[in-house]
């Protein structure tokens, strides 16, 4: 069915159609549309789940990870201090190794406060072991929503799917939502190994050794390299049901493309726009969206990347004191090719706090490399520069 | 150089900023009070402290024109304790909603009266989440309905005077936000106050709640009666228990010690115990021939 949909109204739908059992929640900007919605459905008899609100995110994900472990499928929404504050749970989920599916919308964290998009709020996540896939349109939300529980109940990791605040959470589009009976054939319902049972009672939550630690973590890295080649497959798959395939990254006139612009998100629509652009005026320019962050498809890159003149990375977020984060990995996955093959790389931090990226700053940077005038291997793009950099540690100046 | 000393007004501890409330918010009525009562005790800005968590109401320290702090959701308890440990004589004010202070902030709540915590505490309390538009708050009576709940809300509702008598608050107030001169009263009594004094403020969100709320209050508050003790804390508690009437004024009001004068206290036992040992002092302890 053809809905009009803004990206949180399209998570609503994912979670409806993916048949979520419990779901626990707290409000923040720009999520609440989310849990609004789907509060809706259940008191409108749409969604056959349990709803509850309850005192703050780090509840919310308390209330997620013990319902999983029950053996429910589940859902819950956060944004940027929810996300936060929800840390160390975050890491429980993942630890505990619960397909569970979170939808972030990017916001940027405060102080000063913000309500608008940026990606520091779930790369901060990055290392927690979550999967954490980032969209750029409401159809691939609703859709990566409900790939999200297939992929995360195959390979018993969580994961974060990603929208960008008001630039995808809140504007609406066209959306094709898919048919109950045919997301019913594509993710049948829970049937989580370890769940708690009572004819095999256990305790969760154990003390373990140093002795036994480490190889817990290791299954966790094990999974998400099979995870890898799992989201293909599932993209794939859902390809086939819907005439819409998902990869790892998404390519755009990446034939012949010498100098290539990597970014994630929204920010990718508008930079189609600017390489449409430069292809006609006969700059061999393309596009590389990465979509599947973690697991990291380092290879998968290695190989796009090989043998580009120059690569350009857009960084909605910034590692502070070492480069925008997809800069820094990308940068490393390519340092396994041999020098010939390994293009330049010139990362752009820009957008912070929902500062907007227009076609005239991508067509900047990427004109700004391609004619040599850009050379820095990191700028801060349209940023008041201090007049003097060592009085950095004046904050008000 | 003659020092004149200049009286301060209400309109003193206004900033430039314009409340960006709704139209008919509870909260004007509380921001009003809050400068009524700072002047009437002369309350030096430079030495006052107002801090708030997230909400509509935590907007408040940026209207008034003092130090501010706008800090995280749930937290200007946890805050306004570091201030008040690192500079006790400061005056310290915490603001915020009934979401902030008792839904993600709750467990702050009873440790800041347990503790007896040297700050004033004005809880803006809607029955609501203004902010964030409209959703069930801890203190939403059961079975009405919000965005979050449709079919009314399921949850029973905690009342925050209740909670602060019997946890261990020395100073227990309600006011409503449309009755200025008692809610001012209050304040006024409870920055004077020494340890945690906290005043609970009916102060409605005509946008989430309706403006029929302020007709609703006014039928089941009543003042305090005259003869009431407020040291009881059973007749305190009594109060928090009444059906259809809400009860304003000092409803406790006792003296204990505060956590800056235990902290004190901890200090001077400490100072007592002199000098640290040397190392010679202590080897002699045990090789008294050393
Ligand atoms: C960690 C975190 N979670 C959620 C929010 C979103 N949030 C902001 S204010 C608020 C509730 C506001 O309700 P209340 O405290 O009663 O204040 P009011 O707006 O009613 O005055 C919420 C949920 C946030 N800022 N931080
Ligand atoms: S939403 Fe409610 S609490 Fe917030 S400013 Fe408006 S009336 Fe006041
Ligand atoms: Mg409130």
């Amino acid at each position: 069915m053809r809905m009009v949909l803004k990206g949180n109204g399209a998570v609503a739908h994912g979670v409806r159609l993916a048949r979520a059992q419990v779901i626990s929640a707290y409000p923040i900007t720009p999520q609440t549309s989310i849990i609004e919605g789907l509060a809706d459905m259940v008191s409108e008899g749409k969604l056959d789940a349990k709803f509850i609100k309850v005192e703050s995110e780090h509840s919310a994900l308390a209330g997620c990870i013990s319902a999983s472990s029950a053996g429910a499928r589940v859902f819950t929404a956060t944004s940027a201090q929810g996300l936060a504050l929800m840390h160390e749970l975050i890491h429980w989920a993942a630890g505990a190794r619960l397909p569970i599916v979170l939808a972030n919308v990017n916001r940027a964290m405060a102080p000063g406060w913000s309500i608008w998009t940026d990606q520091n709020d779930s790369l901060s996540q990055r290392d927690t072991g979550w999967m954490q896939v980032y969209c750029e349109s409401s159809q691939e939300v609703v859709d990566s929503v409900i790939q999200a529980y297939k992929v995360s109940e195959k390979v018993l990791l969580p994961t974060m799917v990603i929208l960008d605040a008001f630039f995808l959470s809140h504007t609406y589009e066209d959306v094709e939502v898919p048919e109950q009976s045919m997301v019913d054939g594509f993710l049948p319902p829970l049937d989580l190994p370890q769940k708690m049972d009572l004819e095999r009672p256990a305790a969760l939550g154990n003390l373990v050794f140093p002795d036994r630690y480490m190889e817990f973590r290791r299954k966790m890295d094990l999974a998400h390299d099979l995870a890898l080649g799992v989201w293909e497959e599932v993209g794939r798959e859902w390809g086939g049901l819907t005439g819409r395939s998902y990869g790892l990254v998404e390519e755009y006139r990446l034939e012949g493309a010498e100098l290539v612009f990597v970014t994630a998100a929204t920010a990718a629509s508008t930079a189609r726009v600017v390489i449409d652009a430069m292809r006609e005026e006969g700059i061999p320019a393309g596009l590389l969206r990465l979509r599947v962050f973690r697991p990291f498809p380092a290879e998968l890159l290695r190989g796009v990347l090989a043998g580009r003149k120059k690569v350009v990375v857009l960084d909605r977020n910034c590692s502070f004191g070492h480069h925008g984060i997809f800069h820094q990995e990308i940068k490393s996955a390519l340092y396994g090719l041999p020098d010939a093959q390994r293009p330049p790389m010139y990362g752009f931090i820009a957008g912070l706090g929902g500062r907007d990226i227009r076609p005239d700053d991508i067509d900047g940077m990427l004109r700004g490399v391609w004619e040599g005038r850009i050379t820095d291997p990191v700028s801060w793009w349209d940023v008041l520069e201090a007049k003097d950099p060592a009085r950095a540690a004046v904050v008000m100046a | 150089m003659s020092t004149e000393v200049v009286k301060l007004k209400p309109g003193s501890y206004k900033t430039d900023l314009k409340p960006v409330w709704c139209p008919g918010c509870g909260d004007f009525g509380v921001l009003n009070a809050l400068y009524r009562a700072m002047a009437q005790l002369q309350l030096e800005p430079w030495n006052t402290v107002v801090l708030s968590g997230i909400g509509c109401s935590s907007r408040l320290p940026g209207y008034v024109a003092t130090y501010g702090f706008n800090s995280v959701h749930g937290r200007a308890l946890t805050l306004a304790t570091g201030v008040k440990i690192a500079r006790p004589e400061t005056i310290v004010i915490a603001v915020g909603g009934d979401g902030d202070g008792m839904a993600i902030g709750g467990n702050h709540f009873m440790h800041a009266c347990r503790r007896n915590l040297d700050v004033t505490y004005i809880l803006m309390d809607n029955e609501i989440y203004g902010l964030t538009k409209g959703q069930t708050a801890p203190t939403t009576p059961t079975g009405d309905k919000t965005k979050s709940s449709f079919y009314g809300n399921p949850e029973p509702a905690v009342d925050p005077v209740e909670l602060a008598i019997s946890t261990g608050a020395t100073f227990v107030a309600r006011g409503f936000s449309g009755d200025m001169k008692t809610l001012t009263n209050l304040i006024v009594q409870a920055i004077q106050h020494r340890g945690f004094a906290f005043v609970n403020v009916m102060s409605p969100c005509v946008t989430f709640r309706g403006e029929s709320q302020y007709g609703i209050l006014k039928e089941k508050l009543r003042l305090v009666p005259e003869d009431h003790d407020p040291t009881d804390r059973l007749a305190a508690l009594a109060f928090t228990r009444e059906k259809d009437v809400l009860t304003t004024g000092i409803l406790y009001n006792v003296d204990e010690p505060s956590l800056v004068d235990r902290i004190a206290h901890v200090r001077e036992l400490a100072k007592a115990q002199g000098p640290e040992p040397t190392v010679k002092d202590i080897l002699q302890t045990f090789f008294p021939s050393f």
